[in-house]
């Protein structure tokens, strides 16, 4: 019995946390009932990731940006800007490939340089002058193509959006793919249930372990359970294409990031700006220099996105990544970040961006018109924040 | 007509933890200008707070009977409805509306929900007449000074007409001049028939104004002296102040005292935002290894601002002076610089200003060091929760574990992560910003220890407080600090607490 009430005052105290992954699997299971199993095939779990990634590449730095305290209206707009660019670098200046993309991220970079200098330096708060950001780099998308799509671009370049791990290596069987597609599985596995022993092992050493020991393993058995399911739609289950080359891009930023926020001393400097500025200023944390680096990154994943988005669709125009910036945000909040800053996490964030892209995904199968799908997304939101505040009323908290 | 126009009787409102008052009495006769003396932490605004109803009738043991009618006020509004006006410390008043308007704020002259605003601005103008302001009703109040702010807000009080004003360390913020018509407009309205409660740590002002004088201490009242009967002295009145038993409270210790570590030379520090006002005037002062200093000074003497501004110029503007570590000069002008150089300062607002409560203790003992705990930017975890769990024994941290949230733990445990924070960054003086505030009895014996074995490490601690007792408990050498000048030095065998509230209070030489 009291192992019970152990258990349930664990899952009590994590709550926030397990429940956004308790509410992904939820919906999941959902609209594989509701699309009598449409959701859960090969093509259209390709797609899913494919659809979303340029906004989780947003949601990571997103996060970020938020746990500071800040906020970045900007995203959508610049993510256009770089793509605009990218196109102009490779169509007009005749630039290879990869120079291009190397270019466009550096480009990335500049933005972030120019409105983290308005935050950090200036104290102009990060709203403003992202709200402004999100007006001139629209500006400058449109005047950069004069108001025309930019069409279509190199086959290398339109890969890192829509292509695929190695898919015509051995174009005489199928094969091939499902076995990188599988190897890379395998090797996703490894490294994570690795990652959850080791931290384990450590904390056991300290006498620091306070996850009981059946809740850890039946979180290893989850995730042993998603990446050998991804697996196998994605290389193995009739109609798959492989992996996208996307989802192994997110997979290590989710990796570096994830570690970055957690383990560096970056990621404690903004844990502790977003927590309490004043404290973390009088404990000798250049919180200038934190804003500035969290808005070029923010930035540079805002390019990549770019970079992603332009690739997938083969083409840069004045109205691109119109409202990605929305989608990050509500990713990032729905994921657990607090408004106030100081909470949140890389993960929590990439989560409440799968959420939003399902709904949207599996809405999209039932024939939903995409008005319900907004009605319905908003509320999603608006429902995930209250449950987070709810959750912290009752805990007590501030 | 009842002569007491207010009676408290045996009020006792206690926190979680601290007995804030205990059967406090408190009698005001009409038409008199009643002072409240007493220490930081006396309760006085607590006592004050139950009168206006912040505490609500039932949150409070004890009576009040005002104008002769028992009263159980649910909140402000019942207390003004009666006509009990607070004006507290920090002014209450909306900056970009004229003052007109801040005046009948929630109390707006309007027919059907339309201000009328002529009437507005000639009640205002004669209100302001009665307070002896010549303003226009329509200024701004960013556009006055914190004075004429102040009269705006007896303004304020007497459109409600007031019947009893409590005014809360009224002239702590204003200059001299400024000082002096205030209070004049109080002896001005005791004419007018209003009586006034004002609290203040000016001893002269007391003298000047008040008919009588009700002494609290640690949440008790000690006396209430007739200002006008008998010839009462400010040294009568701090006696009554200060006046405890000192014994047992404080931890033994043999003081080796050895080189000097920390000096600052005539450092003058300027407000942030008012132009001119300087805040802190040429101080000197000095701190050896292994001695514990305290600066002894009331609230806006300029403690935390002297603190804060050498500590990396986390305060002010304009400042001039020189800090010497060891004897050598060093630059301050950052807070890393500061943390570099060997010196830490704990703040006095814990919870604002030197915890991420939304953390866990390991994270906010490393918050200030956590270079020592990083290889090539990553943060060591393991290193970290060992040397976070080493400090949560050492300093008898109770929290549940290191990954406790600093948010939910005691006021005592909370500053004692504090402490740990700068420990961990092992600086040679450690200036600590009234270390006990808010901290049970028990806790404090404990901080005290912990400063002990501070300055047997060998580094010199600086105590800011402004309890005497404490002071004296603790420190070997004491200043006194009084509106930003250092205006005495005493070693401990020569300090009584009587002499230090004399130098606290003294007016700067003129």
């Amino acid at each position: 019995m009291a192992a019970i009430k152990d258990a349930v005052g664990f899952l009590g105290s994590r709550l926030r946390q397990i429940g956004i992954f308790i509410a992904l699997i939820v919906i999941v299971i959902l609209f594989q009932v509701l699309t009598d199993g449409r959701l859960l095939t090969a093509g259209n779990v390709s797609n899913i990731i494919v659809q979303n990634s340029y906004i989780l590449i947003l949601a990571i730095g997103m996060v970020m940006i938020i746990i500071a305290g800040h906020i970045d209206l900007s995203v959508g707009s610049v993510a256009a800007f770089v793509g605009a660019m990218s196109g102009v670098m490779i169509t007009q200046w005749g630039f290879p490939w990869w120079v291009a993309i190397l270019g466009s991220l550096i480009i990335g970079a500049l933005v972030g340089a120019w409105q983290g200098f308005w935050v950090a330096y200036v104290g102009i708060p990060a709203f403003i002058v992202t709200l402004a950001g999100m007006l001139i780099f629209r500006g400058l998308t449109q005047i950069v193509l004069g108001n025309r799509q930019i069409t279509p671009f190199p086959t290398e370049y339109r890969q890192l959006g829509g292509g695929f791990v190695f898919p015509n290596a051995f174009p005489a069987t199928s094969s091939p793919a499902e076995w990188i597609t599988v190897g890379l599985g395998v090797l996703a596995l490894i490294f994570l249930v690795g990652q959850q022993l080791r931290g384990r092992a450590s904390r056991v050493k300290h006498g620091l372990e306070d996850e009981p020991l059946a809740w850890f393993v039946t979180k290893l058995a989850f995730t042993a359970m998603l990446v050998l399911g991804l697996t196998y739609l994605l290389g193995i289950a009739p109609g798959s294409r492989g992996t996208p080359i996307v989802l192994i891009v997110l997979g290590v930023l989710v990796v570096i990031y994830s570690s970055v926020m957690a383990r560096s001393v970056f990621g404690r400097h903004v844990y502790a700006r977003g927590g309490n500025l004043h404290a973390a200023q009088l404990s000798g944390i250049k919180t200038q220099r934190v804003d500035f680096y969290l808005f070029v990154n923010m930035g540079v994943l805002a390019a990549l996105a770019g970079l992603v988005f332009t690739g997938r669709l083969n083409s840069a125009g004045p109205g691109a990544g119109n409202l990605f910036e929305l989608d990050a945000i509500a990713a990032a909040f729905i994921g657990g970040a607090a408004v106030t800053g100081g909470i949140g996490t890389v993960i929590g964030a990439i989560t409440g961006g799968l959420i939003m892209g399902v709904l949207n995904n599996g809405m999209s199968l039932m024939g939903i018109n995409t008005d319900y799908q907004q009605f319905i997304k908003g509320m999603v939101l608006l429902l995930a924040v209250a449950f987070d505040v709810f959750n912290k009323r009752r805990s007590g908290g501030r | 007509m009842v002569t007491n126009i207010l009676e408290m009787r045996q009020i006792t409102k206690t926190f979680p933890g601290v007995k804030a008052l205990q059967d406090v009495n408190l009698t005001v006769q009409r038409g008199e200008v009643h002072a409240i003396c007493g220490e930081n932490g006396a309760g006085k605004s607590t006592l004050m707070k139950v009168l206006s109803g912040v505490y609500p009738h039932g949150s409070y043991d004890g009576e009040i009977a005002f104008e002769g009618d028992t009263v159980q006020f649910r909140d402000i509004g019942d207390s003004e409805a009666k006509g009990i006006v607070i004006i507290h410390q920090e002014l209450a008043l909306s900056p970009f509306l004229s003052i007109a308007e801040n005046i009948f704020l929630g109390n707006e002259i309007a027919t059907r929900g339309f201000i009328d605003w002529d009437k507005t601005n000639l009640e205002a103008s004669k209100l302001l007449a009665r307070v002896g302001l010549s303003d226009s009703p329509i200024t701004k109040i960013v556009d006055i000074g914190v004075g004429k702010q102040q009269l705006v807000e007896i303004a304020k009080a007497l459109s409600k007409e007031v019947k009893l004003l409590i005014l809360d360390e009224p002239t702590a913020a204003l200059n001299d001049e400024d000082s002096a018509h205030l209070l004049d407009l109080i002896k001005h309205l005791r004419e007018q028939g209003i009586t006034s409660i004002i609290i203040s740590h000016k001893l002269n002002e007391i003298k000047a104004i008040a008919d009588k004088v009700t002494i609290l201490r640690d949440g008790r009242t000690i006396e209430t002296l007739d200002m006008r009967a008998d010839d009462v002295s400010e040294d009568r009145i701090i006696k009554g102040m200060v006046g405890r038993d000192l014994e047992h409270r404080y931890p033994d210790r043999t003081p080796k005292i050895g080189e000097e570590i920390f000096r600052i030379e005539g450092w003058t520090v300027h407000h942030p935002s008012e132009a001119g006002r300087v805040v802190i005037h040429g101080a000197n002062l000095s701190a050896r290894a292994g001695e514990v200093v305290g600066i002894a000074g009331l609230m806006g003497a300029g403690r935390t601002e002297l603190a804060m501004s050498v500590f990396g110029r986390s305060y002010g503007k304009g400042i001039t002076g020189k800090v010497f570590m060891h004897g050598k000069e060093v630059r301050t002008r950052t807070v890393s610089e500061a943390i570099g150089n060997g010196i830490a300062y704990a703040t006095e607002d814990r919870k604002h200003f030197g915890l991420n409560l939304l953390e866990d203790v390991k994270r906010n003992v490393s918050m200030a060091a956590l270079g020592k705990l990083a290889k090539r930017g990553w943060v060591d975890g393991e290193k970290e929760f060992i040397i976070a769990n080493e400090y949560r024994k050492s300093m008898n941290i109770k929290a549940p574990s290191v990954s406790s949230l600093t948010g939910k733990l005691s006021g005592g445990n909370q500053q004692k992560v504090v402490l740990s924070k700068w420990m961990y960054s092992d600086p040679d003086v450690l200036i600590l910003d009234e270390p006990t505030r808010g901290i049970d009895v028990g806790a404090k014996y404990e901080i005290y220890t912990i400063i002990n074995r501070l300055a047997s490490e060998g580094k010199a601690v600086i105590v800011i407080s402004s309890e005497l007792p404490e002071l004296l408990g603790i420190c070997d050498r004491i200043y006194a600090l009084s509106e930003g000048h250092l205006t005495g030095e005493f070693g401990i065998a020569d300090a009584t607490p009587e002499l230090l509230m004399q130098y606290m209070t003294k007016e700067k030489e003129k």
